[in-house]
């Protein structure tokens, strides 16, 4: 069973209908998953005898019975988590993350725990300490990361659905690799209780899907208030699939002149039809400017990292995880288990983070970085006050090749130029496919202001109407 | 050469509630190992502070009673350091805005008064607790992390050992009557870390700190300082340099020791926590939290002296704890006498409490029947011997007074037409008396009325027997 | 800015992480880069500018003092991932001194 060509409601009829079993769907899908991820890596973890929850009620939960993949940063009870760390190679949980006990609830299937770059650090889900993950539509790209396992296995028929986590792109630009739609909310939106921690101000569960409307259902389940998450709204949480099949007459888009240069000619080109259509359509397009753009990536190295360096620092080897062996004394646990069991991204970030924390460095980096945040989302109110939508390209160019990158961590980190603005102002921003430049997909970036995720998968709907990316498939997993 | 000293006392307290500060586990005191933790205190991955109200309405308690100005808005920050009771290897504490600042009490020393500043309070979380093995190893039990602290600096406003002995009566005091905290040194719901330099009289500039931590008596904290005071006047006189450092009190010796130099200020890494979303603290919760606030031991001593006229003496026993100030003023509320109330609060119940080692919330007895059998005693209805045996039984089972002295018919007996006839015959009895009380012997009515209590068995009232036979007596 | 190996070194301390000597001369590079990289930030005029440290629309929602264990973490599930332990506690090497090296 793989679901190159299906979507949640065409299963739910199927399984409503009785046409196919949920245990069935189950088992078709771990057999598909060991299948094809011979080629993928998609998986750190495939749960071998899984199967759905009980008392399923089809006409009432659209997931009821439906395997959704969940990306291995996100706690999952009795089911080793890992976080692509070595750190946590035997971490088994003895809790819920919200969004699982959510998906629990309304019947989902976990099949496993998709690959990602170790602690979600990373563009590539080549920093992951279970081996790379390759992307479907040519197995020598990398699928982008963190959350590269989710997309991949989303865009290579192993899923429908898949949780990924979003802290300056990690979501967005896999999707885009991947020629799939991914969707980072509102910071607030989705509980982060259950998500280990990478940048606590702008980590963001969320949701990768093929088709727009599939990911409007997963966030209806998974989004909302949680006495867990002191950081979440208490805002009611609409019916995102309401904003699908709208038209976008008269919807105000706005497009960054900085992200339109970003981008090569070929790739410009791709973008600027998905613009013509949002036009054609009726759609009001005005060139904008976010100044402060040349700075988003040093601002957005700075914070994250400063939060990672804490947030990291309860990985010693005392209570869980790895532990060096041969060691004399209490700070040779922690410094050889910490040493041997973090990767060497992972260390350069805690290295940055701590010395930005540091006395000498606290003004001239952390709280500059602090000040110049306030900038950055000054520049979006200031854009969102006369436009409901800004869109542009995801990326700055499709997948790269595995190895490619990985020893250069400046020209990885400009990559992310295009995603991170979103994470440091909070707002919701998705990519939905635009197109394919020299074979590999491209995506085209929406972002609306915060909690306003329905003009978001309004417009990304319109998009996947229009050039109706989702009847393609990956070339790599052609036999 | 005159030296002048200045001290500066960081003061830590457990506050008084239900559960953890960050995490719902249950705060109790000498739970076994690690049985009142879950996901939080572990510091599980993914897991989230989610923060105790109680613990902000304990801690503004405390500002309003120390005249602190409260913030509007607070925030939690990060302090990062590694250790095995640390399990996030951060504490998450107030560094940037704590709950409150510029507060002051006022001690009295040697007859002066002088007010001591408050430099800030702020409200962090405990951390777990090391056992040292003897074998190489250490054993931590994480049922304390995460109980929550306020620590109330101070500014370095007092000048010699009195003073900071002073000024720590005086904050636990304070702290004790808003209920915000048990304030026992013993069981660590109090820590005192102390700091003090010294300069040449005249000199501007402060000398070099020394940090002295975890003392564990008010006393220990006024001999240390001493202790330091001389030696470190010792070192500047020989010539000699104060090292930045910290220093540890042996009572054994009475001296302090060196335990470590400071090489700098400790880069603990602070920033604020992404967490906890800020929190607003508003003038109308103030305002409510100002109302529910226990009235202070100061606005409590006026009452005792100048509204009941006690004794300044047995005011202060009464206040000594807002346990025993709260039990007095609930038996006077219920209608008790307040000076009786006072003289049996002090001797038999204090007494009872020291004979069994145990603690006012520990007894049967109650304000209520306290104040009952205070009644009893006043409207004559039972003797003070009579009253002994009363309150022996209601502490001790908690029987309710007036109905234990009903069913016992302990009722003193007070009535003439009872009480004459007897008279009159032990009288004719005992002609030998009359002779001996016309003779002027007084030990005469003695015997007489023993005579009367035995035939009462001790229930006639002593001074009306008293009276009736002074009066037959005369009439002889 | 200049990236000293001392630098490097006492932020791997603060930070427990050790790193050999090539390591350590290949990670003062790409730190100095990566940390100038980030200097670029001085430049911006942050004069009067609040800072932004999270992106929130709401005060913390407080926690009423309700004391309760939660299903499912007891000692024992809890302490199921601990590397050493022994009789209800976790065990480590004995802890010489709480800032061994700060």
């Amino acid at each position: 069973m793989n679901y190159l060509n299906e979507n949640i409601d065409s299963l739910n009829k199927k399984l409503a209908s009785g046409d196919l079993s949920a245990d069935k769907l189950a088992q078709d899908t771990v057999a598909n998953i060991k299948d094809t991820d011979k080629k993928l890596n998609a998986w750190i973890t495939v749960v071998d005898d899984a199967k759905p929850a009980e008392n399923l009620d089809f006409s009432k939960s659209k997931l009821a019975g439906i395997p959704i993949a969940i990306k291995d940063n996100i706690i999952t009870n009795g089911i080793k988590t890992t976080a692509a760390s070595h750190m946590l190679y035997n971490y088994m949980p003895m809790y819920d993350a919200t969004v699982v006990s959510k998906l629990k609830k309304a019947g989902a299937t976990f099949v496993g725990k998709t690959n990602m770059d170790e602690f979600a650090m990373g563009s590539s889900t080549e920093h992951s300490y279970y081996g790379a993950t390759h992307n479907p539509w040519n197995l020598d790209k990398v699928p982008g990361g963190s959350s590269g396992g989710s997309a991949a296995a989303v865009a290579g028929g192993q899923v429908v659905a898949a949780l990924g986590s979003d802290t300056g792109g990690s979501i967005r630009q896999p999707a885009a690799f991947n020629g799939i739609f991914g969707i980072k909310p509102t910071y607030g939106r989705v509980s982060r209780w259950g998500l280990i921690a990478f940048g606590s101000s702008l980590d963001q569960i969320g949701v990768m899907t093929k088709r727009v409307k599939d990911s409007a259902e997963v966030l209806n389940v998974i989004a909302g208030a949680d006495e867990h998450d002191s950081t979440v709204s208490t805002r009611e949480v609409p019916d995102f699939t309401k904003f699908i099949g709208q038209d976008v007459k008269g919807l105000r888009v706005a497009v960054p002149k900085e992200y339109m240069e970003a981008v090569d000619g070929k790739m410009r080109e791709v973008i600027q039809k998905q613009i013509d259509a949002l036009k054609d359509a009726g759609a009001i397009i005005n060139e904008v400017s976010l100044p402060h753009t040349k700075y988003v990536v040093p601002d957005y190295y700075i914070i994250a990292s400063s939060e990672a360096s804490s947030n990291l620092q309860r990985y010693d080897g005392i209570r869980y995880g790895y532990r060096a062996e041969d060691t004399k004394n209490l700070l040779d646990v922690y410094v050889k288990s910490r040493s041997e069991g973090f990767g060497a991204e992972v260390k350069r970030r805690i290295m940055l983070g701590s010395f930005a924390l540091s006395a000498g460095s606290y003004d001239r980096f952390f709280r500059q970085a602090a000040k110049v945040r306030t900038l950055i989302c000054d520049d979006f109110d200031k854009i969102f006050a006369e436009n409901d939508v800004i869109v542009g390209p995801t990326t700055t160019e499709p997948a790269f090749g595995i190895g490619e990158e990985v020893s250069d961590p400046i020209k990885m980190y400009n990559n992310d130029i295009l995603t991170i603005s979103a994470n440091l102002a909070g707002i919701p921003a998705a990519s939905v496919p635009a197109g394919l430049v020299d074979g590999m997909p491209v995506g085209l970036q929406i972002m609306a202001k915060r909690f306003d995720e329905g003009n978001v998968f309004k417009t990304a709907d319109f998009i996947e109407r229009s050039n109706k990316f989702y009847e393609k498939t990956p070339t790599g997993m052609e036999d | 050469m005159n030296f002048k000293s200045t001290i500066g006392l960081e003061v830590h307290f457990e506050l008084k509630t239900k559960s953890k500060i960050f995490s719902p586990s249950p705060v109790t005191y000498g739970a076994e190992q690690n049985t009142e933790t879950n996901v939080i205190d572990w510091a599980m991955p993914g897991t989230l502070p989610m923060v105790n109200k109680n613990v902000y309405r304990l801690g503004i308690m405390v500002a309003i009673a120390t005249h602190a100005h409260i913030l509007p808005t607070t925030h939690f920050d990060r302090k990062n350091y590694f250790y095995p009771d640390n399990p996030k290897a951060y504490q998450i504490t107030q560094f940037f805005q704590p709950l409150a600042r510029d507060g002051y009490i006022e001690v009295e020393v040697r007859g002066k008064k002088k007010r001591i500043g408050i430099h800030e309070m702020h409200i962090e979380e405990d951390a777990g607790k090391n056992t040292h093995g003897t074998n190489g190893f250490s054993y931590v039990d994480l049922n304390r992390q995460g109980v929550p602290l306020l620590e109330v600096v101070s500014e370095p406003d007092m000048e010699d050992p009195e003073e900071a002995y002073a000024y720590l009566e005086k904050l636990r005091k304070i702290v004790q009557f808003t209920g915000a905290s048990d304030v026992k040194m013993e069981e660590g719901s109090m820590r005192v870390d102390t700091n003090i330099s010294i300069r040449p009289a005249g000199q501007k500039e402060l000398g070099t700190k020394v940090e002295m931590k975890n003392l564990n008596s008010f006393d220990h904290v006024r001999r240390s300082l001493a202790y330091e005071e001389k030696r470190q006047e010792q070192v500047l006189l020989a010539g000699g340099h104060i090292q930045l450092s910290t220093r540890r009190f042996d009572e054994a010796t009475g001296k302090t020791v060196l335990e470590r130099v400071k090489e700098g200020a400790s880069d603990y890494r602070y920033f604020p926590e992404p967490d906890i979303a800020p929190d607003h603290i508003s003038q109308e919760w103030i305002d409510q939290i100002a109302k529910e606030l226990p009235k202070s031991p100061f606005d409590r001593y006026d009452d005792y002296v100048n509204k009941f006229g006690l004794k300044p003496y047995d005011a202060n026993v009464l206040l000594q704890t807002k346990e025993s100030s709260d039990f007095f003023d609930a038996a006077v509320a219920a209608g008790a006498d307040p000076t009786l109330a006072a003289n049996w609060m002090n001797t038999q119940v204090n007494g009872y409490l020291n004979d069994h080692r145990v603690s006012l919330n520990d007894i049967k007895l109650t304000p209520e029947h306290l104040a009952e059998m205070i009644k009893l005693i006043k409207d004559g209805t039972i003797s003070s011997k009579i009253a002994k045996k009363v309150f022996a039984e209601t502490i001790a089972n908690g029987t309710d007074p007036k109905k234990y002295v009903e069913d016992n018919g302990m009722v003193q007996l007070s009535d003439t037409s009872v009480l004459a006839p007897m008279v009159k015959k032990v009288v004719d009895d005992n002609p030998q008396s009359v002779e001996d009380f016309k003779n002027g012997k007084d030990r005469a009515i003695g015997f007489l009325v023993g005579q009367i209590m035995k035939q009462t068995r001790g229930k006639a009232n002593p001074k009306m027997v008293n009276k009736l036979l002074n009066q037959e007596l005369q009439s002889r | 800015m200049e990236i000293t190996k001392d630098t490097i070194k006492h932020v791997a301390t603060l930070s427990r992480l050790a790193f050999n000597e090539e390591e350590l001369d290949k990670f003062t590079d790409q730190m100095g880069s990566i940390i100038n990289m980030a200097d670029q930030l001085s430049e911006v005029d942050t004069e009067g500018v609040e800072e932004t440290v999270q992106v929130v629309d709401r005060d913390t929602v407080f926690r009423e003092d309700k004391p309760e264990h939660w299903q499912g973490q007891n000692r024992e599930t809890l302490m199921a991932n601990v590397p050493e332990k022994a009789n209800g506690y976790i065990k480590v090497p004995v802890i010489i001194n709480k800032d061994e090296d700060e």
